[in-house]
């Protein structure tokens, strides 16, 4: 079984794995990471959700051998208690989660798009957000959240202590 | 890797509280410690007894630490609407202590008495009247400890935040802490009930709502931080040590079962091997992947079968046509008698007939994440964790299935993604157990993708006929409703018998023959009027990917999208405003005053059936509905937006006069309801169990399509009608119930096209 050197909100992980393992297997199996969930292994529900090298991607499918020197960011490793990510702080602001299964996939989902160009209009969050699922119905306060994130990026891009490297690039 | 530890139970509540003081001490006072922390460390020397948990107990209810921490043990669950943040503030208000300070166990079988868990709006309704009973009698208790302690009459002292004072001399004062000991040792009242029914009380009396300092306000909800910070643990994120993966393997026909597996077909995965047991086929491995991969890759030989279901286009002919098996006179809660004749002659003779009929499809819980379970059996206990919304049913029903007593299966509940009703939850976790017990190690087991659309427990289809007679008068002479679907106790709402398992069907177990749909009960006071159910035969009786089951409110939005499309219908041919007829035949204030509520926040405009034709590509329009169950009261407007040229329904803005009776918490009570309006517009609009004869076909989220982003409403508008002189009510179901007529007789309105099929679809209208 060949062993993968993964690069994991900043910290180097090593992983023993078929190569043809998803990623997600080994964040939620041997790494213990509570944020990206299975919810399809499909690529249809976007509850795996990770950022690699800043992009959203679903780790349900993709193995884990296609990783290579990637940097990967997890929503365990997104931002902390003490300095919640802008986008977390603004989920819990606006309590926009009821069981929370989906949460991971839009967090992050909107961080990526949102590091990248937080000046988005209403209809641009809806089509940023489009694919992603939620069983309980909670798309309500998930818009109001993260136009409220959205919001306090915009106000915050001069301030780069929101965006440190350590958030931005780990 | 963090493991799950807590194999065995916590020892009784004296020895509890005897360790939590001397560790607390040890530790130098560092605050709350988790009961997780002492459980884990007192799994390593003490066997499996179950805590005497006594609902007559007031220790059963709540703990409290020596720094003041409380621990309220709850017999319910959170599904994810804030019941426990509810709870906490419930305890908070009745003890006069900082709600932070509260924390809520919920659904663990050893630890929390059995309030029937999940069920029916009922966690604040019902629940929270037990916790509430119990907190104020845990507050007289201390108070008149605190009493002897300074020496004062119990009248002259308040508490606040905690501390008991004399009124008149404040420094003089106790604090919880330092009167809490061994704990309570007190009794309370218990109407020898469990489940929803379960009540306690004590002989203090409960805070007055005009007293209410915490209870009504919008306190955080306490499980958010740690589902958007990654930091909740959900059930499937529980291991416990020695663990291997199981998989389960389903029939490419509904109905096959295995005649042979060719265990070399995976002797690529050396930690993999096949379990069976009759025809409940499972691999397991060390790595998930590989169980994965070698379910997928297995090779089994099934029976040649003749095909179990009808072409999908029968199915709601199959429904008119198939006689009854049960129905309303002798199913159900009870039983309703009724004789439809005298109303059908009466409508016979109006000067003027309407009549529809409304189908409704199978719809599937669709889950976030499929089943799990995690089970540790061994040969005179079994620890189990499971994300089912009934824990303590679920235990009976695996003490059954496994043979062991009761008492010696400790079901751990842990959030799970969402459940709204008799969903996979229970499926996955019977799964595990019997892996486990056969194999003699841990045995965690989830679903895949195919099967918690395939093979969950789906709301049942019908067809729903409504009959009335007008006068020439336009007065109605008769009311009839007739629904005929599948049962809802297929697979009954609990999971106390292992019959009503998948695998326990295929593990030789006959299902019973339970029936069960609704009716209507609003107080209209049609003349005349009589509504019933039928139930028919379920297609296969075995293990089938279509048994029905419990969904959200279940059978209401079914039977409502008919009965409240049908009045709009009656009020059309009547020449007569949907809201104006509605009022004329209600009776219970409480319907009529959100009715009001929500014509006056739509700012709802009176039809005479003379309005112009719509102009333009998009057509716009508004429809009304009502419901009241479990204690709520709902009216709802949706306002529709039809685009000629696609048929696209868009439900662009919704308003909702809501009564649940006393709210307890304003802003997690918001969140609920646009959460019952939005699963409601998504089962409205797209969802349909699609089905061959062979099997089901929807078995993602491509081929059973959900509610997305981008048709979300623009705005939910809700006007909360708060009643602090009536019990809590339930707000998880009524909103929801509201939504499929509502959208119906919006679309009517936009487009003079009635739709009477769910999903609501429309052609491209010329």
């Amino acid at each position: 079984m060949p062993r993968y050197m993964l690069l994991i909100d900043g910290v180097k992980r090593e992983v023993d794995a078929d190569a043809d393992m998803p990623l997600l297997y080994a964040l939620r199996g041997e790494l213990a990471h509570k944020g990206p969930k299975f919810g399809c292994g499909l690529a249809q529900c976007g509850a795996c959700t990770i950022i690699l090298d800043g992009t959203a991607t679903r780790s349900c499918v993709l193995p884990i051998s296609a990783v290579g020197a990637a940097k990967i960011r997890t929503l365990d490793g997104l931002g902390t208690a003490g300095k919640p990510h802008p986008v977390q702080a603004a989920f819990i602001a606006e309590e926009a989660a009821q069981c929370g299964y989906c949460t991971n996939g839009w967090v992050m989902t909107t961080a990526a798009a949102l590091e990248k160009n937080p000046h988005v209009t209403d209809d641009e969050i809806r089509t940023m957000l489009t694919g992603l699922k939620c069983r309980c119905g909670t798309h309500m306060s998930i818009m109001r959240a993260v136009r409220r994130a959205a919001d306090a990026m915009v106000r915050a891009t001069a301030d780069t202590t929101l965006f440190t490297d350590a958030t931005r690039e780990a | 890797m963090s493991h799950a530890n807590d194999i065995t139970s916590v020892p009784g509540r004296r020895r509890f509280l005897q360790r939590s003081a001397s560790l607390v001490f040890a530790l130098g006072n560092t605050g709350m410690l988790s009961l997780l922390t002492l459980t884990a460390a007192d799994a390593q020397t003490l066997a499996m007894a179950p805590r005497a948990i006594g609902p007559n107990s007031l220790d059963s209810w709540l703990a409290f630490d020596t720094a003041g921490n409380i621990t309220a043990f709850f017999g319910k669950m959170d599904m994810g609407q804030g019941v426990d943040t509810a709870i906490a503030q419930v305890v908070a208000e009745e003890l006069d202590v900082d709600v932070a300070q509260v924390s809520v166990v919920m659904g663990d079988t050893h630890r929390t008495p059995n309030q029937g868990g999940a069920s029916g709006s009922s966690g604040c309704r019902q629940g929270a009247v037990a916790l509430r009973n119990a907190a104020a009698e845990a507050r007289r208790v201390l108070v008149a400890r605190a009493s002897d302690k300074l020496g004062m009459a119990a009248d002259q002292l308040v508490v606040s935040n905690g501390l008991v004072q004399v009124q008149r001399d404040p420094r003089r004062a106790v604090s919880y802490r330092e009167l809490i000991k061994e704990g309570f040792a007190t009794e309370l009242d218990w109407n020898k009930r469990y489940g929803n029914a379960l009540v306690v009380s004590g002989s203090a009396k409960p805070k007055a709502p005009a007293d209410y300092k915490v209870v009504g306000t919008a306190v955080p909800r306490k499980d958010i931080t740690g589902k958007v910070m990654a930091t909740t643990e959900y059930c499937h994120h529980v291991t416990l040590p020695g663990m291997v993966h199981g998989r389960t393997i389903r029939p490419p026909v509904a109905n096959a079962v295995p005649v042979s597996v060719d265990e070399s077909s995976i002797k690529a995965y050396p930690d993999a091997r096949v379990v069976r047991k009759g025809d409940f086929i499972a691999v397991v491995a060390n790595t998930e992947w590989h169980a994965i991969k070698a379910a997928r890759e297995l090779k089994v030989t099934w029976s040649a079968t003749t095909a179990p279901f009808p072409p999908q286009q029968k199915l709601f002919d199959y429904i008119r046509n198939t006689p009854a098996a049960s129905d309303s006179s002798k199913g159900g809660f009870g039983g309703t008698p009724y004789d439809a004749a005298p109303v059908l002659a009466a409508i016979n003779r109006a000067s003027k007939r309407v009549e529809a009929e409304y189908e409704v499809p199978f719809q599937s819980h669709a889950r976030m994440g499929p089943s799990v379970g995690l089970a540790d059996v061994k040969h005179d206990a079994a620890l189990i964790y499971s994300d089912t919304q009934k824990p303590h049913d679920q235990r009976d029903g695996l003490a059954k299935f496994l043979g062991l007593p009761p008492d010696k299966v400790r079901v751990i509940w842990k959030p799970g993604p969402g459940s709204y009703g008799r969903s996979d939850a229970d499926e996955a976790v019977f799964e595990a157990a019997l892996l486990s017990q056969l194999l003699g190690v841990p045995v965690r087991v989830q679903w895949m993708r195919h099967e918690g659309h395939g093979w969950d427990p789906k709301a049942p289809a019908c067809v729903i006929a409504c009959k009335a007679g007008l006068e020439a008068s336009g007065n109605i002479n008769g009311w009839y409703f007739h629904a005929k679907g599948f049962s809802g106790w297929d697979v009954y709402f609990n999971a106390a018998d292992p019959r009503d398992t998948l695998v326990g069907q295929l593990t030789g177990l006959v299902k019973a023959d339970a029936h069960n749909f609704g009716a209507p009960v609003e107080s209209y006071a049609f003349p005349n009027s009589v509504k019933f159910w039928e139930t028919v035969p379920t297609f296969l009786a075995k293990a089938s990917p279509l048994r029905s089951s419990h969904m959200r409110a279940p059978q209401e939005p079914q039977v409502h999208f008919a009965h409240e499309s049908f009045i709009d219908e009656v009020a059309h041919a009547a020449g007569n405003d949907p809201i104006a007829l509605r009022l004329k035949h209600l009776h219970d204030p409480r319907e009529i005053a959100v009715l009001e509520a929500v014509a006056k926040l739509a700012n709802w405009q009176p039809r005479t059936g003379k309005e112009p034709k719509p102009t333009g590509n998009v057509m716009k329009g508004r429809g009304v509905s009502l419901c009241s169950t479990f204690g709520g009261y709902v009216a709802t407007v949706v306002e529709v937006e039809v685009a000629r040229d696609t048929g696209r329904i868009w439900p662009r803005r919704i308003f909702v006069a809501h009564d649940c009776g006393l709210i307890i918490n304003p802003q997690a009570l918001r969140t609920t309801i646009e959460g019952n309006v939005v699963q409601g517009l998504s089962r409205t609009l797209y969802e349909e169990v699609k089905f061959d004869e062979s099997n089901v076909l929807s078995v993602d989220w491509l081929s059973y399509p959900i509610l997305d982003i981008k048709d979300a409403p623009e705005a939910i508008e809700i006007v909360t009608l708060n009643r602090p002189d009536q019990p809590a009510g339930g707000a998880g179901e009524p909103s929801h119930v509201t939504i499929p007529a509502a959208v119906a007789n919006a679309v009517f309105d936009a487009t003079g096209v009635r739709v009477r099929r769910l999903p609501l679809k429309l052609p491209k209208l010329a």
